[in-house]
């Protein structure tokens, strides 16, 4: 297929539609309204869904109550709206229903901005809702990358069960850029009938099933976590996704870095590599599961000095950086957060000031 | 002679969890008497709320799902949504409905989302141990309104099937009470005629049910009845707040 131009955020949506999602239920936040203003007009031209709810707090349940009958669904909104959501998400992981959400960044906290930012990123990789759950969070760099994570998101929701969240910034749904998709992201929708509550009548068994996440027994509620970590286990070992770039250079400093911020970066090392200066990024694609080994061996690397985590937030991401890294190299952070994304200029100043 | 009594199929044959002289059992029954009459078991979905009815699905033999506390209405308007061959109904209590629950089924009604709600008003929490509902009367007495209900501070209690039927968006509206057995027939009736709306595809069904909290209203069960019959009627007006033309 020709590659089109698109914003991210119509592209999200368009991705949803192509990986075979027709339930899409959202409430408007700036910066990606344009979601829900794209889907109203493509879901009925596929016989699909599309709901404005009345809060982002409602909306998490249309999508816990959609995802619990079985059927694929969306929804799409930005950091105080994902707050609002945080309830919905714990509830949808203990429930193991699978169901997609997109946060597209704004600063915070608070009202913040709604320019671009990588503020949320405890909030998607750590908690967000209560209890003992994980999220898998995929961290687009562009538009082609949200939407072939977007299409994957459904059936790794559905493999595991659970919410995954597409975490890309203002940035990323504001921009245009020439895009495709791929026909063979598009998936079947898996089995449902062991759990979902289809109706009865639609299954063989005949037998009713309950989507549920109270478990007053202690032993049943002990189980139902240990159950909810055996499948964060296995996300850790089969879906961790990374990008190095310029890493098979004897680079003096490495760039830990994802989406739109790792893009600058990268103009930033191709610079300096004109001058001479070798300079390694090493760009999560999974922000959980964490590219643990890979942050490792690549900090560890016999001519790396120090490692640098560069950010659009205070500083979330280089905890997990340093965990990894393990004190074997000094472990720097650089970020900004207002909104103006941090440019190469400013990244080489930086990186300069390490060597 | 055919037989005189049998429990619905709908219904599981479980121990109550409720305490004695509670109504749910009588409004649980009401339900499943309903779908079965309405051959909808099979493809129907309930909702459970947070309250004392979050077993709800222990006592039923279809599909269910558990909600947050006040979310059931955003849930069914969900699976609604995605599902309208799915029969669906929330199963909420006064706190969960009138109170967190406000907006989700303020918004659902005037939506005339194609489910239905059976709403009981026992006018006090019951699960979390009797404190202050929105629905609680002016004086009387809960854990978080030990001197009794203060209107000047919290206001007056909520009249939901009230409220939802000043709608403009066509529903059917209508308050109950199961505290006799002429009101437990009619009740059924309006159960029933709910679930007909909903099969039919017509509209928004809701039915509100005063009903007793013995337990947490410190009264012996008959004491309970008797209360809501001099407490909460008068109050609580019963009959049809609104029916689709």
């Amino acid at each position: 297929m020709a590659k089109v131009l698109m914003k991210g955020n119509e592209a999200i949506g368009e991705a949803a539609i192509r990986a075979g999602c027709k339930n899409y239920f959202a409430y408007p936040i700036t910066p990606q309204s344009e979601v829900a203003e794209y889907l109203v007009k493509r879901m009925p031209e596929v016989g699909g869904v599309f709901l404005q709810g009345e809060s982002e707090v409602a909306v998490g349940y249309m999508i816990f109550g959609a995802a619990g009958c079985g059927e694929r669904v969306m929804t799409t909104s930005s950091s105080p709206g994902i707050s609002l959501m945080g309830e919905a998400i714990s509830y949808i992981s203990a429930a193991q229903v699978p169901a997609v959400f997109v946060n597209i960044m704004r600063g915070g906290p608070g009202l913040g901005g709604i320019l671009p930012s990588q503020g949320d990123y405890f909030q998607a990789t750590k908690g967000g809702g209560h209890g003992d759950y994980r999220l898998l969070v995929l961290a687009p760099e562009g538009v082609q990358e949200a939407v072939e994570m977007t299409m994957k998101a459904f059936s790794l929701a559905e493999k595991y069960r659970g919410p995954v969240m597409i975490l890309g910034d203002g940035l990323i749904g504001q921009m245009m850029e020439p895009v495709e998709f791929p026909d063979d992201l598009k998936t079947e929708p898996s089995n449902k009938d062991d759990w979902a509550t289809s109706g009865m009548d639609k299954r063989k068994s005949k037998k009713r099933n309950l989507v549920r996440s109270l478990f007053l027994d202690p032993k049943e509620l002990n189980d139902n976590n240990l159950a909810l970590k055996a499948k964060y286990e296995q996300m850790k070992k089969e879906e961790v996704l990374y990008e190095g770039y310029n890493t098979d250079t004897d680079y003096k400093v490495l760039i830990v870095s994802y989406g739109t911020m790792s893009r600058v970066c990268k103009t930033s090392i191709d610079y300096m590599k004109d001058q001479g200066i070798e300079v390694g990024l090493l760009r999560p694609k999974t922000l959980f599961p964490f590219p643990e080994q890979a942050v490792f061996e690549a900090a560890t690397k016999e001519s790396c000095k120090s490692v640098i985590s560069i950010e659009m937030s205070m500083g979330q991401m280089v905890e997990d950086v340093e965990r990894c890294v393990k004190g074997q190299r000094e472990v720097e952070f650089y970020g900004e957060c207002g909104g103006d994304i941090p440019s190469p200029e400013k990244i080489i100043q930086v990186i300069k000031e390490l060597l | 002679m055919g037989k005189a009594f049998s429990t619905p199929k709908s219904m599981s044959d479980n121990y109550t969890h409720y305490c004695p002289g509670c109504t749910h059992g009588i409004v649980h029954r009401l339900v499943a008497e309903a779908i079965d009459e309405l051959g909808i078991s099979g493809r129907t979905v309930g909702i459970a709320p947070v309250g004392c009815a979050v077993l709800a699905y222990n006592y039923f033999n279809f599909d269910f799902q558990e909600a947050a506390h006040g979310r059931a209405p955003a849930m069914a308007t969900g699976i609604k949504r995605v599902r309208p061959d799915l029969i669906v109904f929330t199963y909420q209590g006064d706190g969960d409905l009138a109170s967190i629950g406000m907006g989700e089924i303020m918004h659902a009604a005037n939506r005339g989302e194609k489910f239905t709600v059976i709403f009981i008003n026992n006018a006090i929490y019951g699960m979390t141990g009797g404190q202050m509902a929105p629905t609680t009367m002016p004086g009387q007495r809960a854990t978080t309104a030990p001197l009794g209900r203060d209107s000047s501070q919290t206001g007056m209690p909520l009249r939901m099937a009230n409220i939802l039927g000043q709608l403009v968006t066509p529903a059917y509206i209508t308050r109950q009470a199961v505290l006799k057995p002429q009101q437990v027939n009619k009740a059924k009736k309006a159960i029933k005629k709910a679930f007909e709306y909903q099969v039919a595809g017509k509209c928004f069904s809701f039915v509100e049910v005063i009903s007793t909290c013995p337990t947490n209203w410190g009264l012996t069960p008959l004491d309970a009845l008797k209360w809501a019959e001099d407490e909460l009627l008068p109050y609580y007006e019963l009959g049809d707040y609104k029916v689709p033309e």
